[in-house]
């Protein structure tokens, strides 16, 4: 009896003090009528070299330099790399908030590429739960250095010079604090140097990043190649770096052992060996210029 | 055992009885206003949740911070990732007690004070907000208009883009509650 008692008094006393917070109980109890979609479950369109699960807002346009010193063991004559300089220089737009289409160009191998990235599904709470979110990103990229050519009269057809990449981005922003992402890769190669080598190359991105403050996240992104298919010179892409945010801006500072920005040169045509420092300090930076002034009444 | 357990349950349809009439909406409307030297922000959000007791005169307010939309993406980004942490502090709240005595049953307007805890970016302040509530044919309808200090709410805005976002936002109310079934 005395337990009910207790009871029954704590019941009023409670009914007495809480009604303030139980009425936004009440409020709690009802059910989510929007879905909240995931932001910035990585701070850019790049983890570091290889793209992220992120697009841009619709009508946002994205001008974006990408910028890869030489490597580390170069020495001391050459500035530890510094005297070197590769670089990506990119227009990226967000046609929808779904899409994003680019171009490039990149001084290593004169590279241009195009590329589009469309969100297929977007990490959610709330009225529609979605675990994960999941891109599909296309590109192609060209080499256009002039080629050494046998004879004079030799011919080197175009379509030799393009690459392929098809990717599949699946990403979960586990927390605020931790994102991780996998990458399935398939990169076809029109034209390789010795017959030996694969058109096509499989690979799987592995990424993450941890925010250590509102404003600066570290990431690593890493591209494992299946099993010998490239040759034994070649390595696998790691790379680590900071993103830094201020306003408009994503500054990206990282270290790789890739040369080039683009996925067929960082996922297929990395050499460097970073126990041999063949690292190369670089950073991105990107500014978005939004041209959309309508949307929110 | 088995009767401490009705008890509890009593206890507790008690309490859902001492609201007396409630009176409810789940599309109020939020906005607010900032503005500094170089650029003016607006955003509006239409998802917000109250709750009114006619009976004991006391006010609940939720405000998802997520569904507040700018005039861009990237705004709105940049609001909820840097200034809002919205994924900690999914909402804004605001639970208190109408100080003046309604006669809830005949039209007309009040002008009302209401006061109790603002809750925003997970810091509560104690505040009284004023406004008017208007009683119209069985519904109520609440305008106010109040001030948030960034700095209240230890909401952190860098140097470095102080001259784009006010220390002080201005913050539109408007709310139709209807009776809650």
């Amino acid at each position: 009896m005395k337990k009910l008692l207790a009871l029954l008094l704590f019941g009023v006393v409670y009914g007495a003090t809480a009604q303030d917070d139980d009425l936004l109980k009440l409020l709690d109890q009802e059910k989510p009528q929007e879905t909240n979609y995931t932001i910035a479950t990585f701070k850019s369109t790049r983890i570091i070299n290889g793209h992220s699960v992120e697009g841009m807002a619709a009508k946002h346009l994205d001008f974006r330099i990408s910028h890869r010193f030489g490597q580390l063991s170069d020495g001391a004559y050459n500035l530890w790399g510094l005297d070197q300089a590769y670089i990506r220089i990119a227009l990226e737009y967000g046609l929808t908030n779904r899409i994003l289409v680019g171009v490039g160009r990149s001084n290593y191998q004169k590279a241009y590429d195009g590329f589009m990235k469309v969100k297929l599904l977007r990490q959610s709470t709330g009225k529609v739960t979605m675990p994960v979110s999941v891109s599909l990103f296309g590109s192609v990229a060209v080499n256009t250095l002039r080629m050494n050519l046998p004879t004079p009269d030799a011919t080197f057809a175009f379509s030799n010079r393009l690459v392929y990449t098809t990717q599949l981005l699946v990403a979960r922003k586990l927390n605020e604090r931790f994102s991780v992402q996998l990458t399935p890769t398939w990169v076809h190669r029109n034209y390789v140097e010795t017959s030996p080598e694969p058109h096509d190359v499989f690979a799987l991105g592995i990424g993450g990043r941890v925010k250590i403050s509102k404003r600066v996240a570290f990431n690593i992104d890493y591209y494992h190649v299946f099993s010998e298919q490239l040759m034994k010179t070649n390595t696998n892409s790691l790379a680590m770096g900071f993103d830094i945010e201020t306003g408009g801006h994503v500054f990206q500072l990282q270290f790789t052992n890739s040369t080039g920005m683009i996925e067929k040169t960082f996922i297929t045509e990395t050499t460097g060996d970073w126990g041999k420092g063949n690292i190369h300090y670089g950073f991105n930076i990107s500014r978005t210029f939004s041209f959309d002034r309508k949307r929110a009444k | 055992m088995k009767k401490s357990f009705y008890i509890t349950i009593f206890c507790l349809l008690c309490l859902q009885t001492a609201y007396g009439q409630l009176f409810s909406t789940s599309t109020g409307v939020a906005s607010f206003y900032s503005k500094a030297p170089l650029e003016d922000i607006e955003a509006t959000n239409k998802s917000v949740t109250a709750i009114i007791s006619t009976t004991t005169n006391q006010v609940a307010i939720k405000v998802p911070i997520r569904s507040f939309k700018f005039p861009n993406g990237l705004m709105e980004e940049h609001f909820n990732e840097n200034y809002m942490d919205s994924e900690k502090y999914p909402s804004a709240s605001f639970s208190g007690k109408i100080n003046e005595s309604i006669d809830y049953t005949k039209n007309g307007t009040y002008k009302v004070t209401v006061t109790g805890k603002l809750n925003v970016h997970g810091v509560e302040q104690d505040r009284t907000l004023t406004g008017t509530l208007q009683v119209v044919d069985n519904k109520l309808v609440i305008d106010a208009e109040f001030v948030i200090a960034l700095a209240d709410h230890k909401i952190d805005v860098p140097t470095a883009v102080f001259t784009k976002i006010a220390e002080k936002i201005q913050v539109k109310v408007h709310l139709d509650c209807l009776p809650k079934k």
